[in-house]
Protein backbone atom coordinates (compact mmCIF):
# COMPACT_ATOMS: atom_id res chain seq x y z
CA UNK A 1 0.00 0.00 0.00
CA UNK A 2 1.43 3.39 -0.95
CA UNK A 3 1.11 6.13 1.63
CA UNK A 4 0.96 9.64 0.23
CA UNK A 5 2.19 12.52 2.36
CA UNK A 6 0.12 15.15 0.56
CA UNK A 7 -3.05 13.13 1.01
CA UNK A 8 -2.43 12.79 4.71
CA UNK A 9 -1.71 16.51 5.03
CA UNK A 10 -4.89 17.42 3.17
CA UNK A 11 -7.14 15.51 5.50
CA UNK A 12 -5.17 16.45 8.62
CA UNK A 13 -5.32 20.19 8.02
CA UNK A 14 -8.76 20.11 6.45
CA UNK A 15 -10.21 18.14 9.31
CA UNK A 16 -9.01 20.52 11.99
CA UNK A 17 -11.58 23.27 11.43
CA UNK A 18 -14.63 20.99 11.21
CA UNK A 19 -13.50 19.06 14.27
CA UNK A 20 -13.36 22.29 16.27
CA UNK A 21 -16.68 23.41 14.81
CA UNK A 22 -18.42 20.16 15.74
CA UNK A 23 -16.97 20.42 19.22
CA UNK A 24 -18.26 23.95 19.69
CA UNK A 25 -21.70 22.99 18.40
CA UNK A 26 -21.83 20.07 20.81
CA UNK A 27 -20.65 22.25 23.68
CA UNK A 28 -23.31 24.85 22.92
CA UNK A 29 -25.96 22.15 22.78
CA UNK A 30 -24.79 20.66 26.06
CA UNK A 31 -24.94 24.04 27.72
CA UNK A 32 -28.43 24.69 26.41
CA UNK A 33 -29.52 21.24 27.57
CA UNK A 34 -28.05 21.86 31.00
CA UNK A 35 -30.05 25.03 31.40
CA UNK A 36 -33.29 23.58 30.14
CA UNK A 37 -33.43 19.78 30.01
CA UNK A 38 -37.05 19.84 28.89
CA UNK A 39 -36.19 21.43 25.54
CA UNK A 40 -34.34 18.28 24.53
CA UNK A 41 -36.74 17.52 21.69
CA UNK A 42 -35.90 20.81 19.99
CA UNK A 43 -32.21 21.10 20.75
CA UNK A 44 -31.10 17.64 19.68
CA UNK A 45 -32.34 17.62 16.05
CA UNK A 46 -31.04 21.16 15.51
CA UNK A 47 -27.66 20.12 16.89
CA UNK A 48 -27.50 17.09 14.59
CA UNK A 49 -28.37 19.23 11.60
CA UNK A 50 -25.71 21.81 12.45
CA UNK A 51 -23.16 19.04 12.92
CA UNK A 52 -23.99 17.63 9.48
CA UNK A 53 -23.29 21.03 7.92
CA UNK A 54 -20.00 21.43 9.77
CA UNK A 55 -19.00 17.88 8.86
CA UNK A 56 -19.46 18.58 5.16
CA UNK A 57 -16.26 20.64 5.02
CA UNK A 58 -14.26 17.74 6.37
CA UNK A 59 -15.85 15.54 3.71
CA UNK A 60 -14.64 17.86 0.94
CA UNK A 61 -11.05 17.55 2.15
CA UNK A 62 -11.48 13.78 2.52
CA UNK A 63 -12.47 13.52 -1.14
CA UNK A 64 -9.41 15.53 -2.17
CA UNK A 65 -7.19 13.34 0.01
CA UNK A 66 -8.41 10.25 -1.84
CA UNK A 67 -7.55 11.85 -5.15
CA UNK A 68 -3.88 12.20 -4.27
CA UNK B 1 -10.46 -0.08 -2.29
CA UNK B 2 -13.67 1.05 -3.98
CA UNK B 3 -13.08 3.39 -6.88
CA UNK B 4 -14.42 6.93 -7.29
CA UNK B 5 -15.64 6.19 -10.73
CA UNK B 6 -18.63 3.86 -11.04
CA UNK B 7 -17.79 0.82 -13.12
CA UNK B 8 -19.64 0.14 -16.36
CA UNK B 9 -21.41 -3.20 -16.38
CA UNK B 10 -22.73 -3.15 -19.93
CA UNK B 11 -23.61 -0.67 -22.64
CA UNK B 12 -26.92 0.07 -24.30
CA UNK B 13 -25.85 1.58 -27.59
CA UNK B 14 -23.54 4.40 -26.51
CA UNK B 15 -25.01 4.77 -23.01
CA UNK B 16 -22.87 2.97 -20.41
CA UNK B 17 -24.96 1.37 -17.69
CA UNK B 18 -22.94 1.50 -14.49
CA UNK B 19 -23.58 -0.37 -11.27
CA UNK B 20 -24.95 2.80 -9.68
CA UNK B 21 -27.45 3.23 -12.52
CA UNK B 22 -28.68 -0.30 -11.77
CA UNK B 23 -29.14 0.67 -8.14
CA UNK B 24 -31.02 3.82 -9.18
CA UNK B 25 -33.39 1.63 -11.18
CA UNK B 26 -33.93 -0.63 -8.16
CA UNK B 27 -34.70 2.34 -5.89
CA UNK B 28 -37.06 3.76 -8.51
CA UNK B 29 -38.83 0.42 -8.73
CA UNK B 30 -39.26 0.29 -4.95
CA UNK B 31 -40.65 3.81 -4.75
CA UNK B 32 -42.98 3.56 -7.74
CA UNK B 33 -44.10 0.09 -6.69
CA UNK B 34 -44.93 1.35 -3.19
CA UNK B 35 -46.82 4.30 -4.62
CA UNK B 36 -48.91 2.10 -6.90
CA UNK B 37 -49.58 -0.38 -4.11
CA UNK B 38 -50.59 2.32 -1.63
CA UNK B 39 -52.82 4.34 -3.90
CA UNK B 40 -54.65 1.31 -5.21
CA UNK B 41 -55.85 0.20 -1.80
CA UNK B 42 -56.09 3.51 0.00
CA UNK B 43 -58.58 3.32 2.88
CA UNK B 44 -59.87 5.49 5.71
CA UNK B 45 -58.77 3.03 8.39
CA UNK B 46 -55.23 2.53 7.29
CA UNK B 47 -53.15 -0.60 7.63
CA UNK B 48 -49.63 -0.32 9.12
CA UNK B 49 -47.73 0.50 5.93
CA UNK B 50 -50.13 3.23 4.85
CA UNK B 51 -50.18 4.52 8.43
CA UNK B 52 -46.41 4.80 8.58
CA UNK B 53 -46.22 6.59 5.23
CA UNK B 54 -48.97 9.00 6.26
CA UNK B 55 -47.15 9.75 9.50
CA UNK B 56 -43.92 10.53 7.66
CA UNK B 57 -45.74 12.76 5.18
CA UNK B 58 -47.51 14.61 7.98
CA UNK B 59 -44.30 15.29 9.86
CA UNK B 60 -42.56 16.66 6.78
CA UNK B 61 -45.60 18.66 5.68
CA UNK B 62 -45.72 20.30 9.10
CA UNK B 63 -42.03 21.08 8.82
CA UNK B 64 -42.51 22.65 5.39
CA UNK B 65 -45.48 24.69 6.56
CA UNK B 66 -43.52 26.12 9.46
CA UNK B 67 -40.84 27.40 7.06
CA UNK B 68 -42.71 28.68 4.05
CA UNK B 69 -46.08 29.68 2.64
CA UNK B 70 -45.90 28.06 -0.80
CA UNK B 71 -46.08 24.64 0.80
CA UNK B 72 -47.91 23.01 -2.10
CA UNK B 73 -45.15 23.95 -4.53
CA UNK B 74 -42.19 23.06 -2.36
CA UNK B 75 -43.35 19.98 -0.49
CA UNK B 76 -43.25 17.55 -3.48
CA UNK B 77 -39.60 18.34 -4.10
CA UNK B 78 -38.76 18.05 -0.40
CA UNK B 79 -40.42 14.68 0.00
CA UNK B 80 -39.19 13.25 -3.31
CA UNK B 81 -35.58 14.15 -2.65
CA UNK B 82 -35.80 12.81 0.89
CA UNK B 83 -37.33 9.46 -0.05
CA UNK B 84 -35.08 8.88 -3.04
CA UNK B 85 -31.85 9.78 -1.24
CA UNK B 86 -32.82 7.84 1.89
CA UNK B 87 -33.58 4.67 -0.05
CA UNK B 88 -30.50 5.08 -2.24
CA UNK B 89 -28.29 5.50 0.83
CA UNK B 90 -29.78 2.50 2.60
CA UNK B 91 -29.60 0.33 -0.50
CA UNK B 92 -25.81 0.46 -0.21
CA UNK B 93 -25.98 -1.30 3.15
CA UNK B 94 -27.86 -4.35 1.90
CA UNK B 95 -25.59 -7.44 1.90
CA UNK B 96 -24.38 -8.06 -1.61
CA UNK B 97 -24.02 -4.45 -2.67
CA UNK B 98 -20.39 -3.76 -3.46
CA UNK B 99 -19.34 -7.35 -2.79
CA UNK B 100 -20.96 -9.53 -5.47
CA UNK B 101 -19.33 -8.97 -8.82
CA UNK B 102 -16.90 -10.22 -11.38
CA UNK B 103 -13.12 -9.97 -11.66
CA UNK B 104 -11.60 -7.69 -14.26
CA UNK B 105 -7.85 -6.90 -14.49
CA UNK B 106 -7.37 -8.22 -10.96
CA UNK B 107 -9.93 -5.81 -9.45
CA UNK B 108 -13.39 -6.79 -8.29
CA UNK B 109 -16.11 -4.99 -10.23
CA UNK B 110 -19.27 -5.08 -8.10
CA UNK B 111 -22.56 -5.56 -9.88
CA UNK B 112 -24.42 -3.17 -7.62
CA UNK B 113 -23.29 -0.12 -5.67
CA UNK B 114 -25.03 2.54 -3.60
CA UNK B 115 -26.44 5.05 -6.06
CA UNK B 116 -25.45 8.10 -4.07
CA UNK B 117 -21.82 7.03 -3.92
CA UNK B 118 -21.62 8.23 -7.52
CA UNK B 119 -20.74 11.88 -8.02
CA UNK B 120 -22.73 11.88 -11.26
CA UNK B 121 -25.94 11.17 -9.37
CA UNK B 122 -25.38 13.66 -6.56
CA UNK B 123 -24.39 16.35 -9.05
CA UNK B 124 -27.53 15.64 -11.06
CA UNK B 125 -29.67 15.87 -7.93
CA UNK B 126 -28.04 19.14 -6.90
CA UNK B 127 -28.57 20.57 -10.40
CA UNK B 128 -32.22 19.56 -10.37
CA UNK B 129 -32.65 21.13 -6.94
CA UNK B 130 -31.10 24.44 -7.92
CA UNK B 131 -32.68 24.73 -11.37
CA UNK B 132 -36.10 23.84 -9.91
CA UNK B 133 -35.66 26.44 -7.18
CA UNK B 134 -34.81 29.18 -9.66
CA UNK B 135 -37.57 28.28 -12.10
CA UNK B 136 -40.02 28.20 -9.20
CA UNK B 137 -38.75 31.58 -8.07
CA UNK B 138 -39.22 33.05 -11.55
CA UNK B 139 -42.75 31.71 -11.67
CA UNK B 140 -43.87 32.91 -8.25
CA UNK B 141 -42.20 36.29 -7.79
CA UNK B 142 -41.62 37.28 -11.40
CA UNK B 143 -38.60 38.31 -13.42
CA UNK B 144 -38.07 41.78 -11.91
CA UNK B 145 -37.97 40.69 -8.31
CA UNK B 146 -35.82 37.69 -9.20
CA UNK B 147 -33.24 39.86 -10.97
CA UNK B 148 -33.26 42.52 -8.26
CA UNK B 149 -31.83 39.93 -5.90
CA UNK B 150 -28.67 39.68 -7.99
CA UNK B 151 -28.30 43.01 -9.81
CA UNK B 152 -28.97 46.41 -8.38
CA UNK B 153 -27.94 50.08 -8.78
CA UNK B 154 -27.18 50.60 -5.10
CA UNK B 155 -23.48 49.62 -4.67
CA UNK B 156 -24.01 47.75 -1.41
CA UNK B 157 -26.80 45.71 -2.94
CA UNK B 158 -24.64 45.16 -6.01
CA UNK B 159 -21.92 43.66 -3.83
CA UNK B 160 -24.48 41.51 -2.05
CA UNK B 161 -25.80 40.48 -5.47
CA UNK B 162 -22.37 39.27 -6.55
CA UNK B 163 -22.10 37.27 -3.33
CA UNK B 164 -25.50 35.74 -4.04
CA UNK B 165 -24.35 34.68 -7.50
CA UNK B 166 -21.29 33.02 -6.00
CA UNK B 167 -23.45 31.38 -3.36
CA UNK B 168 -25.52 29.68 -6.07
CA UNK B 169 -22.39 28.02 -7.41
CA UNK B 170 -21.10 27.09 -3.98
CA UNK B 171 -24.41 25.63 -2.91
CA UNK B 172 -24.36 23.50 -6.07
CA UNK B 173 -20.89 22.18 -5.24
CA UNK B 174 -21.57 21.78 -1.54
CA UNK B 175 -24.86 19.91 -1.98
CA UNK B 176 -23.38 17.40 -4.38
CA UNK B 177 -20.09 16.89 -2.58
CA UNK B 178 -21.61 16.65 0.89
CA UNK B 179 -23.86 13.77 -0.11
CA UNK B 180 -21.27 12.08 -2.32
CA UNK B 181 -18.49 12.41 0.25
CA UNK B 182 -20.50 11.06 3.15
CA UNK B 183 -21.80 8.01 1.32
CA UNK B 184 -18.59 7.23 -0.58
CA UNK B 185 -16.45 7.61 2.54
CA UNK B 186 -18.90 5.38 4.39
CA UNK B 187 -18.49 2.75 1.68
CA UNK B 188 -14.70 2.91 1.93
CA UNK B 189 -14.78 2.71 5.72
CA UNK B 190 -17.08 -0.31 5.65
CA UNK B 191 -14.90 -2.03 3.02
CA UNK B 192 -11.71 -1.43 4.98
CA UNK B 193 -13.15 -2.46 8.36
CA UNK B 194 -14.81 -5.55 6.93
CA UNK B 195 -11.55 -6.60 5.31
CA UNK B 196 -9.73 -6.40 8.64
CA UNK B 197 -12.37 -7.83 11.01
CA UNK B 198 -15.03 -10.03 9.49
CA UNK B 199 -17.48 -10.34 12.36
CA UNK B 200 -18.51 -8.21 15.33
CA UNK B 201 -16.40 -5.11 14.72
CA UNK B 202 -18.14 -3.78 11.56
CA UNK B 203 -21.41 -3.49 13.50
CA UNK B 204 -20.85 -0.01 14.98
CA UNK B 205 -19.74 1.20 11.57
CA UNK B 206 -22.92 -0.14 10.00
CA UNK B 207 -24.93 1.65 12.68
CA UNK B 208 -23.01 4.84 11.93
CA UNK B 209 -23.78 4.44 8.24
CA UNK B 210 -27.48 4.04 9.00
CA UNK B 211 -27.45 7.29 10.97
CA UNK B 212 -25.37 9.09 8.34
CA UNK B 213 -27.65 7.92 5.53
CA UNK B 214 -30.72 9.33 7.24
CA UNK B 215 -29.03 12.58 8.28
CA UNK B 216 -27.61 13.27 4.83
CA UNK B 217 -30.96 12.64 3.15
CA UNK B 218 -32.57 15.03 5.60
CA UNK B 219 -29.85 17.67 5.16
CA UNK B 220 -30.04 17.61 1.36
CA UNK B 221 -33.81 17.87 1.23
CA UNK B 222 -34.01 20.48 3.99
CA UNK B 223 -31.42 22.63 2.24
CA UNK B 224 -33.43 22.31 -0.97
CA UNK B 225 -36.60 23.31 0.83
CA UNK B 226 -35.02 26.27 2.61
CA UNK B 227 -33.40 27.43 -0.63
CA UNK B 228 -36.72 27.24 -2.45
CA UNK B 229 -38.54 29.06 0.32
CA UNK B 230 -35.96 31.84 0.37
CA UNK B 231 -36.12 32.20 -3.42
CA UNK B 232 -39.91 32.34 -3.50
CA UNK B 233 -40.25 35.17 -1.02
CA UNK B 234 -40.07 38.49 -2.87
CA UNK B 235 -36.82 40.32 -2.41
CA UNK B 236 -38.28 43.72 -1.45
CA UNK B 237 -40.26 42.36 1.45
CA UNK B 238 -37.04 41.47 3.27
CA UNK B 239 -36.20 45.18 3.53
CA UNK B 240 -39.46 46.17 5.15
CA UNK B 241 -39.48 45.99 8.91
Amino acid sequence: MNFSVSGGLIIAIGGLGPALAVGYIGAGAMEALGRNPEAQGKILPAMLLAMAFAEAIAIYSLILAFGK
Amino acid sequence: MTSFIPETIFKIGVFPVTNTVLDTLIVDAIIIGSVIYLTRKISLSPKPFQNAVEMIIEIFYGLTESVTQNTALIFPYFMSFFLFILLANYSGLIPGFGTIGFWEHGELVPLLRAATSDLNLTLALALISIVAAHVMSLKTVGLKSYLSRYFSINPINLFVGILELVSVLTSLVSLSFRLFGNIYAGEVVLTVVSSIFAFVVPLPFLALEIIVGAVQALVFSMLTMVNMSILTTPHESSHQK
